[in-house]
């Protein structure tokens, strides 16, 4: 019996490692990342995976050989001891500095993303002067330019649903609004995530570096259509952009106005 | 109601047990109680246990069979359920949008506060605590009895909600406003939300008065010589959990009356200004002139929310580890490894529990500075938790394992804690987490700690503890075939989760496959699909084992396991007043396999 429980409980560590090792050719690891973030965000997933690895394979190890070593079948009685000081303070010492390694380790990259005091402050969009504000309500994304004076709330505002349009390798800033409830704005292969919160505007940047039509996934659960909410990431080369921009601007002004915008 | 003419459920006439001859109780002046006195308003604390036992095993079923249909969805969307047309005509047996977005919110929130909490702290701190510190009751029989009635009125209240116009709340466990409180944005924000909300806080009321009842109980009533530092690890962990209990619950309680007060008097405290929910201006704003304000905070929600949740998922697996311990000492026959640095880490958890609910929140909108605090707090509560691993395992280590169903269902909740734990640090990593709250690997994290970690530690519990509450042992064949099935297709379930996740799948989407990015999912889901169905299936072993033994599994003694415990020198199941001996405690729960004495171990009482 001891040799079923104890095959059982070693195949937790190898089925379970192997699992991760195959993922990425079952195609159920992470998509392709194409922002400036993404990569450093992939690798502090990658460095805590690492340090859980070693964790898990030890311990699920030594808990299985423990069951099928220390059987009951052995003469004699157990071990009598209620424990050892020193391992104690191995046992604790050592995770804790890993654990506030790994605390640390990512205090740069989130302050990198979130923190408004680091956003994009020389480019063309800045957290005042943001590319769009894009707007959630159930079960949509509105996005808003600001048009030519590059201001938001003025008459020339461009409103499209569904597509946000972004120009590659530049930093983007944009203003996250929600209409009703609370919705996330959700690119996985940006690795970025916000929700949008009714009654605050977040600004949020990102950086694409690929071009490329990318799924705008809502994140937050927001009511029965949750699972439909979905928009388009669209990424394009600045020329391109541009084409797009006066594309929208043209359509919007000839069957926009009319509807009293 | 007189305590003195109560008397034990069953008439204890005892077969020696395997591990030592039991006297058997003594009944002069028996004069038999009615059914109701007995079973249904008893104040005893055993039966107490037990009505929370029975209860929560049959919400449990009821949140599998949820699960099942979730599962179903996930799998093969907006396909009819075979065989369940006449239960959704409309549909031909399909599941609806909103009905999958309900079905989650109370899947959710039934296995939470209607099974586990009542499971781990109604059944098995009721049934244990005063057995375990060798009390005759709890210091206040009559409140324990209403501990249990008012959850009469929680589970007429959640089960009301299903039978509402707009059906059940829909707006996840979580109840997020404005989703929770405003009507036209879900059809569960109806009237099946105010069922929710009045659900909850008599389940928070049940609570308080057991924690209070638990406190006083371990504090006041210890036998002569059972000082704190020589109490099992599942006293110290039903003691600290019910700390936990006083100390969050009041902010839940307080919480769920404002949603209430937003949701029937408009007071918007967590209503923002210029909400349009479909097309339509919530009430709390007509009240006012023009352009009126409602100016509430919805992040005001989700601290208040979490500030209870998140001690609250330790509340979910304080017991279960408690539960553990004694039970890997008793079948290693070994010694706690540890049991003070055991207490303290229980301690430490509990503590830091208190300051890391925002990790909850990090892409939510709060103050990013806060979630880098957050983030300490939260990936030190991992440490804790690693030192009770570290001490399981020198607990088995250098033992005499038996291998019998109850320490199975141990040793798989110390494997499964050990994925659960792990990671929870990928998700207290603020930047990682941006990309995988809310994905697949939340789903994976928690139902390894609570599914299967503490059901699992449940299971543990019920095989160990079901001869003294029943005298008799559940056979022990089935239920190593219950642990094998459970354990291989509990895993099949949940691992891949982890995977879903990094691909970034997102939890609470009734059709994942409307997006590109996931299409290529499906078979994945597919597959847990079936694994799940196949570990709900398998639960009859359990169902049959347990009703079975209960009426003809094989009679026991006091201490079927050679355990040392103070509830194994009551009479199996114990009469009323518990102890038919005077008690005298000399030594910690733990002594097996002692030099001292001939036999490999020596209970509690033993002077030697
Ligand atoms: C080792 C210690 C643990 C750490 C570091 C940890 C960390 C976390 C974090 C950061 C989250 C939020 C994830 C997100 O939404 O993005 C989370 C979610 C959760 N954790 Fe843990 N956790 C730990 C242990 C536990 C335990 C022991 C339980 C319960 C028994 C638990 C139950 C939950 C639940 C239920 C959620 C999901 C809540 C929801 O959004 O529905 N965790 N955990
Ligand atoms: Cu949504
Ligand atoms: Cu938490």
């Amino acid at each position: 019996m001891r040799y079923l429980f104890a095959l059982m409980l070693l195949l937790v560590p190898i089925l379970g490692v192997w699992t991760f090792v195959e993922a990425d050719r079952w195609q159920l690891w992470f998509p392709q990342n194409v922002s400036s973030f993404g990569g450093e965000i992939d690798g502090l997933f990658n460095l805590i995976m690492y340090m859980v690895a070693f964790t898990f394979i030890v311990t699920e190890v030594a808990l299985a050989w423990f069951v099928f070593k220390y059987s009951a079948n052995r003469p004699g009685k157990g071990v009598f001891t209620h424990g050892s000081h020193k391992l104690e303070m191995i046992w604790t010492a050592i995770p804790a500095v890993a654990l506030l390694f790994i605390a640390f380790a990512q205090m740069e990259t989130w302050a990198k993303v979130k923190f408004e005091s680091n956003f994009p402050k020389d480019g063309k969009y800045t957290k005042e002067k943001p590319i769009a504000e894009l707007w959630a309500s159930q079960f949509d994304w509105r996005v808003r330019y600001p048009g030519d004076d590059g201001t938001l709330g003025t008459v020339d505002d461009l409103e499209r649903s569904y597509e946000f349009v972004v120009p590659v390798n530049t930093d983007v800033v944009f203003h996250l609004r929600s209409r009703d409830v609370i919705h996330s704005f959700f690119v996985p292969e940006f690795r970025l995530k916000q929700d949008a919160l009714p009654g605050h505007t977040i600004p949020v940047w990102f950086r694409a570096e690929k071009e490329g039509i990318y799924d705008l996934v809502c994140a937050e659960l927001c009511g029965w259509g949750h699972y439909k909410m979905s928009g388009r990431m669209t990424v394009l080369s600045q020329a391109d952009y541009d084409k797009r921009m006066a594309d929208i601007k043209a359509e919007w002004f000839s069957n926009g106005k009319e509807q009293g915008q | 109601m007189s305590q003195a003419t109560t008397h034990a459920p069953h008439n204890p006439h005892l077969e020696p047990g395997e591990g030592e001859a039991g006297t058997v109780r003594e009944h002069h002046d028996h004069h038999e109680l009615g059914f109701l006195r007995k079973w249904i308003f008893s104040v005893d604390h055993k039966v107490i246990g037990l009505q929370f036992l029975f209860s929560g095993l049959v919400f449990l079923a009821l949140g599998g069979m949820m699960a099942m249909a979730i599962r179903y969805q996930l799998a093969w969307p907006w396909r009819p359920m075979p065989g369940l047309a006449w239960m959704f005509p409309a549909t031909g047996g399909a599941i609806s949008p909103e009905f999958y977005t309900m079905l989650f919110t109370m899947h959710g929130t039934i296995m939470i506060f209607f099974v586990m909490i009542p499971l781990l702290t109604g059944a098995f701190g009721n049934f244990l605590i005063p057995l375990m510190i060798g009390a005759p009751d709890m210091a206040f029989p009559k409140l324990n009895m209403f501990g249990y009635w008012t959850m009469i009125p929680a589970f007429f209240f959640i089960l009301l909600g299903f039978f509402v116009e707009g059906g059940h709340a829909a707006g996840g466990w979580t109840s997020y406003p404005p989703l929770s409180t405003i009507e036209a944005a879900a059809p569960g924000s109806l009237t099946g939300q105010t069922c929710w909300l009045m659900g909850l806080t008599w389940v928070g009321v049940s609570s308080m008065m057991g924690a209070v009842n638990y406190v006083t109980t371990i504090v006041k009533m210890r036998a002569p010589g059972l000082t704190m530092m020589r109490l099992p690890l599942t006293i110290w962990s039903l003691m600290i959990t019910s700390l936990l209990q006083l100390f969050a619950l009041p902010v839940l309680t307080a919480a769920s009356i404002m949603q209430l007060l937003d949701r029937t008097m408009n007071t918007g405290f967590f209503t923002p200004t210029n909400l349009v929910v479909n097309n339509i201006t919530p009430d709390s704003f007509l009240y006012g002139s023009e352009g009126a304000a409602a100016g509430g905070q919805p992040l005001l929600w989700q601290h208040l929310f979490w500030f209870y949740s998140h001690p609250a998922v330790y509340i979910l697996v304080l017991p279960a580890m408690g539960f553990t311990s004694d039970i890997l000492a008793v079948h290693a026959r070994k010694p706690i490894f540890g049991y003070k640095p055991m207490v303290y880490s229980m301690s430490a958890i509990a503590g830091l529990g208190f300051i890391v609910w925002g990790h909850h929140m990090f892409t939510s909108g709060m103050n990013p500075a806060l979630g880098m605090t957050f983030m300490v707090s939260t990936v030190m509560i991992a440490l804790p938790s690693a030192i009770k691993v570290f001490n399981w395992l020198g607990t088995l280590w250098g033992g005499r394992i038996h291998l019998r169903t109850p320490m199975l269902f141990a040793c798989a909740f110390v494997s499964m804690f050990i994925i659960g734990g792990l990671s929870g640090i990928w998700m207290a990593a603020t930047p990682v987490d941006i990309y995988i709250h809310d994905t697949y690997i939340v789903v994976a994290h928690f139902h390894y700690v609570v599914f299967a970690g503490s059901l699992f530690a449940i299971f543990a519990a019920i095989y160990h503890w079901f001869p003294k509450m029943f005298g008799r042992l559940m056979n022990e064949t089935v239920g190593k075939i219950h642990f094998v099935g459970s354990f291989v297709f509990t895993n099949m379930t949940f691992y891949m989760m982890h995977q879903l996740g990094v691909a970034g799948l997102m939890r609470r989407t009734a059709d994942p496959y409307a997006y590109d990015v996931y299409q290529h999912l499906q078979p994945i889901n597919e597959f847990i699909t079936i694994s799940a169905f196949c570990m709900f299936a398998w639960q009859i072993f359990f169902v049959v084992n347990f009703f079975h033994s209960m009426f003809w599994g094989k009679r026991v003694g006091r201490n079927p396991w050679n355990a040392a415990s103070l509830e194994w020198d009551a009479p199996s199941p114990p009469g009323h007043g518990n102890f038919d001996k005077q008690l005298e405690v000399y030594r910690g729960a733990y002594e097996f396999s002692s030099p001292e004495v001939a036999e490999d171990f020596i209970p509690q009482t033993r002077k030697v």
